[in-house]
């Protein structure tokens, strides 16, 4: 007898192929996010034109679900709003704790399948990375804006990882 | 008798028979899930689990305080368990026994109590780089209130720290040595008895970390001649919450008491107090009676199956495992490539998996491991590496959960999307 898997094709596709794993020279916003207790660890990079997300990108490690989920989530918001995007991130949240209607679901796309790792509570983490990341750049867009001219990772230590 | 020859002794058919015994020993074990994190801690057999009731059921009362029968009984109980571990361990006197929480209160006492007496500036504190965080942290703070310098001896990278490796890290200031008898994460072994006698020439106390040893192997103070010696009950098939200081005598009586409160006095008055006699100045507060009878309990059944049989089951199970392992390019095993160096731990990378998703996937095999930095990040970084995946045989474990694991191990590339 097996449990039931969450390491669905679409979460292993994400995380073997990513479409948004790479550097972004001309990021405006770019911010670490680490998770300590795993050694999740990513920083993600926004390119931000007036109120859009015109391009985002990131680079780092970590597991499948946190890497899959980052790049699910730059699937998303790559074209939309900042408002639009922090929507969509309150929805993901509480997708996570399990408290989300099929409709919003729909909103999410991809990003859906995670939905059951609200039974995996040490999991969690993991697939709010990404988002919580986003967050933190918005919520303190002058601390992800400095990060700029003085990057806190440079490509050499994280990209290659 | 030597373990090869008990190896070539027991045939399959024995030792699924010895298996089946065993098992039957511990309510939790079932064919359902295969239990591979020994090293985290325990699971418990009904000896234990009986012990305690027992004591809640027949016995209970404040220890250590009550003039009527049944808190003379919890006493005696307790102060009975103390005993057992004295002769465990082989300690010269029962009083060098201290009850604690786990191995974690037990090297806190000491980095609190000997280290605050006896460290000032200039003096050094010498750890490994295998120390698990519970044999690390305590010592950065001693080392941060008392001035003192913390330095860390670095192993080779299978693990092995040798006699001259040690001997150039200490120095005429070395004062205090801390050091694990077997390593979490690699479950190598260090000759804690040549180190000792090493740190002696310097007049450097030794603290040894038992927490790996003494659950797996015959543990003897006196043959180590170690100062101090910490480990957990739970990791050796006791309850949670209790565990063990062993210190020397003249050591300990002279050492300043570390929590206070109510059982650690002989007189209270509104200025000051003077304090029991060792151990009872190191057990403030009620202490863990059940858990104390729960640990005896664990040192009988220990005991009734012997150590030279734990070994051998446990580096049978070690090699079956790493020979089985090793048939996959992918799969990487840290540490020594001798089963015998492990100690039931095999600590392991699969390219292109993250230890987290292993430990995820073999839990949808029903395959129990660790997986994350084993609460030794320093030794992860100095060996390249952030976490790892972790299984830790007991006794108790079969060959046919070893083959769940590894079943489980080779689908794990493919579950996560790739060709093989």
């Amino acid at each position: 007898m097996r449990n039931n898997t969450f390491y669905n094709e679409i979460l292993t596709d994400h995380n073997l192929h990513p479409a948004h794993k790479h550097d972004l020279p001309d990021a405006n916003f770019e911010l670490e996010g680490v998770n300590p207790s795993c050694g999740d660890d990513i920083v993600l990079k926004l390119r931000v034109e007036g109120d859009k997300i015109v391009d985002g990108a990131y680079v780092g490690d970590g597991c499948a679900i946190s890497q899959a989920s980052a790049d699910m989530m730059l699937d998303l918001i790559i074209g939309r709003s900042k408002e639009e995007a922090t929507h969509l991130a309150e929805v993901f949240l509480r997708m996570i704790k399990g408290k989300i209607t099929e409709e919003e679901k729909d909103e999410l796309e991809e990003a859906g399948v995670l939905e059951d790792i609200s039974h995996m509570p040490a999991r969690v983490k993991c697939a709010v990375l990404g988002w919580r990341t986003m967050n933190e750049i918005f919520d303190d867009p002058e601390k992800a804006q400095k990060k700029v001219d003085k990057p806190v990772s440079s490509e050499g230590e994280i990209c290659h990882l | 008798m030597s373990e090869e020859a008990i190896q070539v002794m027991m045939t399959d058919e024995q030792r699924q028979l010895d298996d089946a015994a065993i098992r039957a020993d511990f309510p939790l074990l079932n064919d359902e899930v295969a239990y591979l994190d020994n090293a985290a801690t325990t699971q418990k057999p009904q000896s234990v689990i009986d012990a305690v009731n027992n004591y809640y059921e027949t016995s209970n009362a404040n220890p250590l305080r009550g003039l009527y029968e049944l808190s003379v009984k919890a006493t005696e109980i307790y102060e009975e368990a103390r005993a057992a571990v004295a002769d465990f361990i082989n300690a010269k006197r029962t009083e060098e026994i201290v009850f604690t929480r786990n191995a974690t209160e037990s090297l806190n006492l000491v980095g609190y109590t000997w280290a605050q007496d006896n460290l000032k500036p200039g003096d050094e504190i010498l750890i490994s780089i295998l120390e698990h965080h519970s044999n690390m942290l305590p010592w950065q703070q001693a080392a941060k209130r008392t001035g003192a310098t913390l330095r860390y001896l670095e192993c080779d990278k299978t693990g092995k720290i040798t006699e001259e490796m040690f001997r150039a890290a200490m120095t005429p200031q070395t004062k205090l040595v801390a050091m694990t008898q077997v390593s979490n994460v690699i479950g190598r072994t260090n000759d804690i008895k040549t180190f000792a006698k090493i740190a002696h020439e310097y007049g450097a106390v030794f603290v040894a970390d038992g927490a790996q040893s003494v659950p797996h192997m015959a543990v003897d103070v006196q043959d180590l001649d170690v100062d101090f010696l910490a480990f957990s009950g739970h990791k050796m098939l006791s309850p949670m919450g209790i565990g063990v200081l062993y210190g020397k005598y003249e050591i300990l009586d002279k050492m300043s008491p570390f929590l206070f409160g109510g059982e650690m006095i002989e007189y209270v008055t509104r200025e000051g107090a003077t304090y029991a006699e060792v151990p009872h100045k190191f057990e403030a507060g009620t202490v863990n009676a059940g858990g104390a009878a729960g640990l005896h309990a664990a040192i009988n059944y220990v005991k009734s199956i012997g150590f030279d049989k734990i070994t051998e089951r446990e580096t049978h199970l070690t090699a079956y495992a790493m020979e089985k392992l090793k048939e996959y390019p992918y799969v990487h095993i840290l540490g020594s490539t001798n089963p015998a160096e492990h100690h039931g731990i095999i600590t392991f990378l699969v390219d292109g998996v993250h230890p987290h998703d292993i430990a995820a996937i073999l839990d949808e095999f029903k395959v129990c491991v660790r997986a994350g930095h084993h609460c030794a990040q320093p030794l992860l970084a100095y060996l390249g590496t952030r976490s790892t995946a972790r299984a830790s045989f007991a006794f108790y474990n079969t060959e046919a959960e070893v083959d769940r694991l590894v079943d489980a191990v080779k689908a794990l590339r493919k579950e996560m999307g790739y060709e093989e």
